[in-house]
């Protein structure tokens, strides 16, 4: 019982040293630590945005979207290839994740066979005899096409938040299809939610002038253009005006490689720059149709249809609409940032003000100061000098958790704080073990140091056994938690296996130097 | 030098077991009961599990419900629930899962916004669709049940199998409660609340382990002991500890319904009721149930350790 090793001694001493050092800067504000030198260690424990506030947001890629997307391109260019060829077919569309169509003609099934594996390379052709025909897309190539769309959505979402200044947002995958977005210290989440929420796909397109809006929508309207309704609504919420749109793009938004709100005659408006392809198709496009409309449309809404003056061979342009300076800043944004490959809905939205955050940390800090008072003085009421002790052992222990989470950067969330609370509570448990078990040799008349020595050993095996079982349970939440409930089980391991090592190793050191000094007759238990 | 008080005389001799009986019975009532409560009345699920909205905002005065209730009942989203969330300025709206998917939850938190104006401040805004309150209650459930299965199977790997079945028995018995104390009183369950739950077994199967620690070494020691009296002593002898830890869980626990603000409170109160159970199921479930286990097959195993022998009155020799 005795002789604690040097070794042992140094290595828990070292312990506690690192701990306290690792909890102290959060002593301290973030100015003051700014103004410390850079040797000191300055690592904060992270807070939960439901501490400092900010919002969560969870986002759906409309995967559905991009695969109706890709297979929509295909069949124009099945279309193309077979009306170049000659070949004869009907019913051409998409099913689900294929392409189908019937061939007029069973001879050419050959031809088309070879036709349909050319114009889709990677796609799974199947051709019968009958001649019906389809071009399916593989599990393999869905999932694929999954993985790409989420990840270049959020590397289109990172481009968009960094533009906004945000500070330290985090943007991860979350299971196949989902995307997690995080922004500490946000106060206007809608702008943001509004920025992500836009696919911020933008055709140029003719506008198609041989049939007027009123005939299209009498049924009149031409299979290679559209209906569109223009971004501005008029004052009753329905949009301002309606265009026949080509679907033919002449140029898309991916062949811009600037964007910048400026102003033209006091109105706010996007000047653009396309790049040389860009420019070069844009110049052609409009020198050919002086004096036509042309559509700017942007996530299926047309934003204006001026006429075209004169070929623009320089490759940059204005837009204008009825913009106020936040909307043609947030244009200009979403252009430079590029379009998402498809659109995202939000699915699940957690959003803290900084004020509630706030006081969330000072009723929490509170409510565990108080627990730990309570605990501190009823030790020493119901063990006298080896509750001091256990005492010593609690706020070491409290201190170590702290300096664990700074260290490991670990989030504290709201339930963390609950999850402190409760740590101190039961951190004390392993204590109370111990001192009973030596209560109960002293009661077997035994001696002072054989008690010691059987209580602090029989009582280590119940300790490790309560604990990994509780251990266990919080590893669990910590899987499978989502969110604050996740930060409630990250408080609670760290503070079982903290409160596992203060307790049985320093109460135990404490008591051994006590003992060497004191020598006592009786044990005060 | 000063010592302590002692909570608990080192020689009671309460007799736990004779009374073993009826609180089982009780037991399996509760139990039965949760489960019909569950069933038939359900459980107040909040915006995780069911979906929906939850703002939380503070007025500049205080605030007029009844005002409120009546502009936002009339934006046509269906039922607004406002409720007075600790002091009178701040209120919560709830509004129940808007038709339309997952896009509509959005509108309608635009609509209260525009609604109520720039005058309230909002502090917290919470909108869950309808896709992932479904797979959070899955995977609440498998959560809860996983780690029952962890905690029997270490149980099970250090003791014996008739441990590790009936601490998770007594586990089992704590969560069923715990979710029917949340019916019967009509308490929010969300995912703080199965972390209230999960927090409950673990601390219940840390309270049943100490007591299972020490009914395994009495039997090592008393081997001609009646195994209901080596339960009883067991439970004599670690009396105290459960007195004190259970005491000052409570404390903490406590400290955190009164001052740890209203957003823990209800976290709080679950965690009081888990430690009030959770002790009384050690107590007065996982023990005496040992006795319908054949713990005597245990002997054998046992036996075979070197163990003190000593008879059940005499006092263990100092070494």
């Amino acid at each position: 019982m005795l002789n604690f090793r040097p070794w042992k001694v140094s290595l828990i001493v070292l312990t506690l040293l690192v701990g306290v050092i690792a909890a102290l800067p959060n002593l301290f504000t973030r100015e003051q630590l700014d103004a410390m030198p850079n040797w000191l260690p300055k690592q904060q424990i992270t807070l939960g945005l439901d501490l400092q506030g900010g919002s969560h947001l969870l986002l759906e890629v409309d995967i559905k979207a991009v695969i109706d997307e890709f297979l929509n391109g295909v069949v124009d260019s099945v279309r193309a290839a077979f009306r170049k060829a000659n070949i004869g077919y009907s019913d051409l569309g998409v099913k689900g994740t294929s392409v189908t169509l019937k061939l007029r003609d069973t001879t050419q099934l050959d031809a088309a066979r070879k036709l349909l594996k050319d114009s889709a390379p990677g796609l799974d052709v199947s051709v019968s005899d009958d001649g019906s025909a389809s071009l399916t897309l593989n599990d393999q190539a869905i999932l694929e096409r999954q993985r790409n769309a989420v990840a270049q959505s959020i590397e289109i979402i990172r481009r968009r938040i960094d533009e906004t200044g945000t500070r330290e947002p985090t943007i991860q995958r979350q299971g196949t299809d989902r995307i997690l977005v995080q922004l500490p210290g946000v106060k206007d989440p809608e702008h943001i939610k509004a920025l992500i929420g836009k696919t911020a796909k933008m055709t140029f397109r003719f506008v198609d002038a041989t049939v007027s809006v009123d005939q299209a929508k009498a049924g009149n309207l031409p299979p290679t253009s559209e209906i569109l309704p223009s971004a501005q609504n008029g004052g009753d919420g329905q949009p301002l005006a309606y265009y026949v749109v080509q679907k033919r793009v002449m140029v898309s938004g991916e062949n811009l490689i600037d964007a910048q709100a400026t102003f033209q005659d006091a109105q706010p408006v996007v000047s653009f720059r396309f790049d040389s392809l860009g420019a070069k198709r844009f110049g052609d496009a409009t020198r050919e149709n002086v004096g036509k409309l042309f559509a700017i449309v942007l996530d299926g809404k047309v934003i204006s249809a001026p006429v075209i003056r004169d070929a623009i061979m320089s490759g940059s342009g204005v837009i204008s609409g009825s913009f106020t300076t936040q909307t043609a800043n947030d244009l200009a944004l979403l252009l430079r940032a590029g379009a998402l490959p498809a659109p995202l809905t939000v699915i699940e939205e957690r959003t803290v003000g900084a004020d509630l955050g706030a006081d969330s940390i000072a009723a929490g800090k509170f409510a565990c100061l108080i627990g730990l008072v309570l605990i501190v003085v009823a030790m020493v009421v119901l063990y006298g000098l080896f509750g001091v002790f256990a005492d010593i052992a609690l706020v070491l222990n409290a201190v170590l958790l702290l300096g664990a989470l700074s260290l490991l950067g670990a989030t504290l969330t709201l339930p963390g704080i609950a999850g402190i609370a409760l740590t101190l509570g039961m951190a004390i448990d392993a204590n109370v073990l111990i001192f009973e078990r030596i209560r109960e040799e002293v009661h077997n008349g035994r001696s002072p140091i054989a008690s010691l020595d059987h209580g602090f050993n029989e009582a280590r095996r119940t300790i490790i056994d309560a604990n990994v079982t509780h251990l266990i349970s919080s590893l669990i939440l910590f899987m499978l938690g989502s969110g604050p409930v996740k930060g409630f089980a990250v408080t609670l391991s760290f503070g079982v296996l903290t409160s596992m090592f203060t307790s049985v190793l320093v109460t135990r050191l404490i008591v051994v130097l006590w003992y060497r000094r004191a020598r006592p007759a009786a044990l005060p238990v | 030098m000063f010592g302590g008080i002692h909570l608990v005389r080192h020689d009671t001799r309460i007799d736990f077991m004779r009374i073993h009986r009826p609180l089982m019975i009780l037991s399996i009532l509760l139990v039965l009961a949760s489960i019909v409560l569950v069933a038939t009345k359900g459980l107040n699920y909040g915006i995780d599990f069911k979906g929906g909205i939850l703002m939380e905002v503070r007025t500049s005065g205080p605030a007029d419900l009844a005002g409120m209730r009546e502009t936002l009942s009339n934006l046509g989203l269906g039922e607004v629930s406002l409720q007075q969330f600790g002091s009178p300025q701040d209120v919560l709206v709830r509004l129940r899962q808007q038709e339309g998917g997952d896009a509509a939850q959005g509108a309608a938190v635009q609509k209260v916004k525009d609604t109520l104006g720039t005058t309230v401040e909002y502090r917290r805004t919470e909108v869950v669709g309808p896709k992932v309150g479904g797979e959070l209650i899955w995977k609440a459930i498998y959560a809860t049940l996983l780690a029952l299965v962890g905690i029997a199977a270490y149980i099970w790997f250090r003791y014996e199998w008739q441990f590790g079945l009936n601490a998770i028995l007594a586990t089992f018995h704590d969560v069923i409660t715990t979710v029917g104390m949340f019916s019967l009183l009509g308490l929010q369950f969300d995912l703080a609340s199965v972390a209230a739950v999960l927090t409950i077994a673990g601390y219940s199967v840390n309270d049943t382990v100490v007591i299972y620690d020490r009914i395994r070494d009495e039997l090592r020691r008393y081997k001609k002991l009646p195994v209901s009296d080596i339960i009883n002593q067991s439970i004599n002898k670690t009396l105290a500890r459960t007195t004190v830890t259970s005491g000052l869980t409570l404390l903490s626990v406590l400290a955190i319904a009164l001052f740890g603000g209203e957003a823990l409170r209800g976290f709080a109160i679950a965690l009081i009721w888990g430690i009030l159970i959770g002790t009384y199921s050690t107590i007065f479930v996982a023990s005496p149930m040992l006795i319908y286990m054949n713990l005597r097959g245990i002997r054998a195993k046992a036996s075979a350790a070197p163990a003190e022998t000593a008879t059940a009155s005499a006092p263990a020799k100092p070494k």
